[in-house]
């Protein structure tokens, strides 16, 4: 599977308010490129920071259901963050790894995460649900059942590295990005 | 924020005796309402009476990068945060201050308190003690330092910096200015 048949299947499933955090890299340019939304914060540098800022959401607006979007190269930046996030456990937080084993943005250098299953990382450091799905027609069940089930949750999406260079950036500029999001989650 | 809110700010800062106590509820006042970081000793009686708090939440970062992090996302949800840190913790956090706060404009109050004043302290903080607020300037974060009789206007400083520029603003503790707790 690709990454962007990953984010086709997600996108669809998620409602206009959510707040949905990008991680750095090609993550927050698939999403965009996809369907770009108002509710979608899109981070720029800070790599590692897209859970922490999650948590943030999820902690501060527990009415709504918070996803992340990360890499497999930024969760390794901050795996302290899952133990943060386990240990406040919001129960609206869903958060999904697209594992692609690579540095993917800047040029395909393998990631520990061939070899180190972060989904267990997850479920030790204590999320409440955590699924690794392979196939693209895993993901939607998977997906929906961890926004049902009261989280943390996890969600590891196992892609392919191929991400198409041609993929526009994204053009809001991260002030724009920070009003417009806070706007969209009131 | 509109001028006559912003000439507001200040009203629950009529002087008091500066404790850790009357601080910390005079930031809740404040509307500050989401604290984190992580502890250093000379915080140590900020942190302890954030617990138990009803009104406010103290959380428990991992590092100073990820207490950014936490802050930021309280921003974006509507709820004004502190960062509390070491200054040792600057170097965790400067990237995320840097590529993240600085240009998309979301503001923290952080509190940081200064080890390795005056070059006495422990090895390790003689560094950073000395180039913290070099750090701060350069990276063009605006800060003060704290003490018995500025805290009032430090604090109206720091807001109008935080709402109307929505940007970060630093406060500096020195030792012996907060009570510690052990
Ligand atoms: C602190 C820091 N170090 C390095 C980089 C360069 N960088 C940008 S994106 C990226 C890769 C992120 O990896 P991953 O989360 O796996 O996402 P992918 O690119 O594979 O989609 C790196 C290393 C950075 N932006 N910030
Ligand atoms: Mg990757």
């Amino acid at each position: 599977m690709k990454g962007t048949e990953a984010f086709q299947e997600l996108l669809p499933l998620i409602k206009d308010d959510e707040p949905v955090v990008h991680a750095n890299g090609f993550i927050c340019r698939e999403s965009f490129a996809l369907k770009d939304r108002e509710a979608n914060f899109y981070m720029i540098g800070s790599m590692g920071l897209a859970s922490s800022i999650g948590l943030g959401v999820a902690l501060c607006k527990p009415e709504k259901k918070v996803i992340i979007f990360d890499g497999d190269g930024n969760v390794l930046m901050a795996l302290g963050t899952l133990a943060m996030i386990a240990g406040e456990a919001p129960k609206n937080l869903i958060h999904v790894v697209i594992d692609n084993e690579v540095y993917e943005s800047t040029g395909n250098q393998r990631s520990l995460s061939s070899k180190v299953q972060l989904e267990n990382v997850a479920k030790s450091s204590g999320y409440k649900n955590t699924i690794r799905v392979e196939k693209k027609d895993e993901i939607k069940l998977a997906f929906l059942k961890l926004k049902e089930l009261p989280g943390p949750n996890f969600l590891l999406i196992k892609v392919k590295p191929c991400f198409d260079p041609s993929t526009g950036r994204v053009t809001h500029t991260p002030e724009e990005i920070t009003k417009r999001f806070m706007q969209a989650i009131g | 924020m509109v001028a006559s809110e912003i000439s507001k700010i200040g009203k629950s800062l009529n002087m008091f005796p500066l404790t850790s106590q009357s601080f910390i509820n005079c930031l809740i006042q404040e509307g500050y309402k989401f604290f984190t970081g992580v502890p250093c000793s000379l915080l140590s009686g900020l942190i302890y009476e954030l617990e138990g708090q009803e009104e406010a939440r103290y959380i428990p970062a991992v590092r100073e990068d990820a207490a950014v992090g936490l802050c930021t996302g309280a921003y974006l949800s509507g709820t004004m945060p502190v960062l509390l840190m070491q200054n040792s913790g600057l170097g965790y956090s400067l990237n995320a201050f840097t590529s993240l706060n600085l240009i998309y404009n979301i503001p923290i109050l952080v509190i940081m308190s200064w080890r390795g004043k005056d070059g006495k302290d422990a090895p390790e903080h003689i560094i950073m003690g000395d180039i913290d607020k070099k750090l701060l300037q350069t990276a063009r974060m605006e800060y003060s330092l704290l003490n018995k009789e500025n805290y009032a206007e430090v604090l109206k400083k720091a807001k109008k910096k935080i709402y109307e520029e929505k940007l970060p603003y630093t406060l500096i503790v020195e030792k012996g200015l907060f009570d510690e707790r052990h």
